[in-house]
């Protein structure tokens, strides 16, 4: 067996965290999104069916993130180190959230008192829009490049990660969730509340639109570097048009009472919206400004040969695997949320 | 205080309370297999109901324990960003198939776990119970690998410049900017000298903070007269569990002294406080170190260190004196845990073959007994056993690994993240301290309800599907599950 293919294995490898960071965006987003609509329904039962939609897929979800960040440590220890400690006061937020969604879910139901459920309620809320946002924050602070020093590491403050432009992509990030949430709700409920969350699919969609509009524009204002990446890679164009394509499909399939083609519509989306964003930065990973010769790319942040393929028997093995028996469990699940005395 | 310091309390802070939470998810997991098993075997609905009970105190437990470990591999990458660029290639990969061939098999198969009961036949439901126990199980396996790694590592080469360098050099504080630890064979990484050693130590005390849990809620029950039938069943295969756990800890706990002492000494010299190299070394039962004069004072068995380390009492023990000070890591400290672990894990043995006894000879359900009585009061409190003794045991184990942070290869003052400050620090371990105070709270009140209400149903079947109603009646006659 020739192993000529060995110096391929960077691209392997970004390509890899990309569909892990994927799966966890089009997975985890749906349930995150669900936490940002969920103080707009009022109504105990409703909330609890919220809730329940989520119940047995919110951790398996959540893993996609701890295997991503475990295939970056191993695959760019570099990446992940400087992304890591540079964003480090964002990184203890976004924990912060992510707790207390989790054992909001958990806790909320074992009482009846408004007091606690209400507290719950609020922290399942604010973990999930304070998670959803810090993501968009973060990724639109490496869309548009981060200071590193000599060493590759961060060489910013804190204050310089919240500008415009990563805020931004952070309020672009929470709708589109509150998108791909608002159409798993519709997939899972049923009747009065179905039709209330099925009018808030277009509204979403409309909110996530303005912004993406918005982000393009400011892109030519705050990262008008991004735009050379463009005019070398014209071809980004057409999975911009195939993303707007599959959002705007959404409401179609929506109106069609299509819905779980709807929401693969909104994956799909979310997966362009991905692409997108790695092929930009490609061969980027932190991409540096203004030094951009400090920048850390696949190849000179990858790990050994070795260890990338090694990885890639791990992921070769493993991955089939899990998305057998994750899709198994999703098709267990499957239909109209039903609360009974095991529920949340 | 600087990075450093507040890093280690901030990593030391959500570890320690992260680990109260998994070795209960691996215990229970394994008493939840059990019963279900015997439930599948015997067809009584008594069995079901018990496992359908303690899967809710597992639900319980798992949550925080996922919710709480992500804040564990995050923090590699905040507060030890210098360590991550170092060991990425060689620590990163265990965390990977953590991910993949762990926490992917615990969190996929506990949704049918949970709520599965009445959507899956119950063949389904038992496999998916032994998926989420066996899931747990690696997790521990990863975990213990990539931290027994940086005990004793193995496997590797240093990188330095882009050059490999020779067997054995251990690069400078200026050096370690420009090096990383590069693996040379995953194998040997894996099966580094102490991992599967420390791996039979961690699962059992797992075992034991599953099983220990279940005598005490159950011990609980019996004292009050509550719920008699399940508690006694659930007592009995709990009390099976411990009593073998408990023993076979004393067996991996030897053994991984045995691996200590040999890969390493000063951490041995510590943790049995000894000073001066020396033959016929004494292994203390309980003492106190005078830092000053070098010297412990307290219950010894003389030439047992030796006899234990050495195979004969003439057996030379290296001290503390073989090393400098400035290496040395918080004897004080790490003598105390090593012996609290040591005692609570003597009790445990104490506690559990004292109850086999007693059910051997038909008087363990006897409370009118008041030794027996007396006997169920420390059951009740023997769940914080296990607790104490796996908290003693980790930190034994990882300050005793002190100053380094890779054992001989790179020192924890090296490890931590060149660009962030203290107060960020100190921020996020208010923060986190804020946070976790708030989960224990909720913790131990949801925990209390849970024992207060008691199981659903112990004798009957309510709400159970007719296809698992038959399966039982086919099991009871004796005939295999269509």
């Amino acid at each position: 067996m020739t192993m000529d293919w060995l110096p391929h294995l960077p691209i392997i490898w970004f390509v890899l965290v990309g569909v892990l960071f994927t799966g966890y965006a089009m997975l985890d987003g749906f349930d995150l999104g669900v936490g940002v609509l969920y103080l707009f329904v009022k109504k105990d039962e409703d909330r609890r069916t919220f809730l329940n939609a989520i119940g047995p897929v919110w951790d398996g979800n959540e893993v996609w993130l701890v295997t991503g960040g475990g295939a970056l440590f191993a695959a760019f220890p570099p990446v992940y180190a400087t992304v890591l400690s540079g964003f480090y006061v964002p990184f203890m937020a976004l924990l912060a959230g992510l707790i207390f969604r989790a054992v909001a879910i958990e806790f909320r139901s074992k009482e009846k008192w408004g007091w606690w459920r209400q507290m719950w309620d609020l922290g399942f809320a604010l973990g999930s829009m304070a998670s959803g946002f810090l993501i968009g924050l973060i990724m639109g602070n490496l869309l548009q490049g981060i200071p590193l020093n000599i060493r590759g590491e961060y060489a910013g403050g804190l204050w310089p990660l919240l500008n415009p432009y990563a805020l931004l992509v952070g309020a672009t990030t929470l709708a589109l969730f509150a998108m791909h949430g608002s159409i798993y709700i519709v997939m899972k409920t049923e009747g009065e509340l179905q039709a209330q969350v099925r009018r808030w699919v277009n509204r979403s969609i409309a909110i996530f639109l303005v912004f993406y509009v918005a982000l393009n524009v400011a892109t030519l204002f705050y990262a008008p570097h991004l735009l050379e990446t463009v005019k070398e890679r014209p071809w980004l164009i057409v999975i911009f048009a195939l993303n707007v394509l599959m959002v705007l499909n959404i409401p179609r399939e929506n109106h069609l009472g299509n819905e779980f083609r709807a929401f693969l519509s909104s994956c799909a989306a979310m997966a362009l919206l991905l692409a997108l964003f790695g092929l930009t930065i490609f061969p980027n990973m932190v991409p540096s400004l203004p030094d951009p010769e400090r920048s850390l790319t696949i190849y000179n942040a990858a790990s050994t040969a070795k260890t990338q393929f090694i990885m890639l028997i791990i992921a070769i093995i493993g991955v089939p695997i899990v998305l057998a028996y994750t899709a198994c469990v999703y098709y267990i699940f499957r239909g109209k949320v039903k609360l009974t005395s095991q529920s949340y | 205080m600087d990075v450093e310091i507040l890093s280690r309390i901030q990593f030391a802070f959500t570890i320690a309370f992260h680990y109260i939470y998994p070795p209960l998810s691996i215990g229970l997991g394994v008493i939840l297999v059990i019963m279900e098993a015997m439930w599948m075997k015997t067809g009584l609905v008594r069995y079901h109901n018990m496992a359908r009970y303690w899967t809710r105190i597992f639900g319980l437990t798992f949550a925080i324990g996922v919710a709480t470990g992500i804040v564990m591999e995050f923090e590699f990458g905040t507060n030890w960003a210098s360590y991550s660029r170092f060991v990425g290639d060689v620590f990163g990969s265990a965390l990977a198939a953590e991910g993949i061939f762990a926490f992917f098999l615990e969190a996929g198969f506990l949704a049918i776990l949970l709520f599965g009961w009445n959507k899956v036949g119950p063949k389904l439901h038992f496999f998916s119970t032994i998926m989420v126990c066996l899931g747990a199980h690696f997790s521990a396996v990863w975990i213990v690998v990539a931290n027994s790694w940086m005990q004793t590592p193995a496997g590797f080469s240093i990188e330095y410049k882009g050059e490999i360098m020779p067997e054995g050099f251990t690069p400078t504080s200026d050096q370690i900017l420009h090096s990383r630890a590069v693996i040379h064979d995953f194998w040997a990484m894996v099966f580094n000298p102490s991992s599967m050693d420390r791996l039979a130590h961690v699962l059992v005390g797992c075992w034991q903070a599953g099983a220990f849990l279940v005598i005490s809620i159950s011990a609980f029950y019996l004292l009050r007269g509550r719920h008699k039938e399940f508690a006694t069943s659930s007592l009995k295969i709990a009390l099976t569990v411990a009593a073998i756990a408990s023993v076979l800890q004393l067996v991996t706990g030897a053994n991984s002294a045995d691996g200590v002492t040999k890969n390493q000494p000063l951490k041995l010299a510590a943790m049995e406080g000894v000073f001066r190299t020396q033959s016929n070394a004494p292994m203390a039962i309980v003492g106190w170190l005078d830092m000053e004069k070098e010297e412990m004072t307290g219950l010894e068995i003389p030439g047992m260190l030796s006899t234990l380390a050495g195979g004969s009492p003439e057996a030379v023990v290296t001290g503390l004196d073989a090393f400098p000070r400035e290496d040395w890591p918080q004897v004080q400290a790490i003598f105390q845990l090593y012996h609290i672990m040591i005692a609570i894990g003597m009790a445990l043995i104490g506690v559990a073959w004292f109850g086999m006894v007693l059910w051997w000879r038909g008087w363990l359900f006897q409370l009118s007994n008041p030794i027996v009585r007396l006997y169920y009061f420390a059951l009740v409190l023997s769940f914080l056993g296990p607790q104490i003794a796996n908290q003693a045991g980790w930190f034994t184990a990882e300050m005793g690994r002190q100053p380094w942070v890779v054992y001989n290869l790179m020192r924890t003052s090296e490890a931590f993240s060149a660009v962030i400050t203290a107060n960020q620090v100190l921020g996020s371990l208010i923060m986190f301290s804020l946070i976790y105070a708030l989960l224990f709270a909720v913790f131990i009140y949801v925990l209390t309800r849970k024992i207060q209400h008691g199981p659903d149903h112990e004798e009957d079947n309510e709400e159970m599907p007719a296809s698992w109603i038959a399966m039982m009646e086919r099991r009871k006659q004796g005939k295999p599950t269509a």
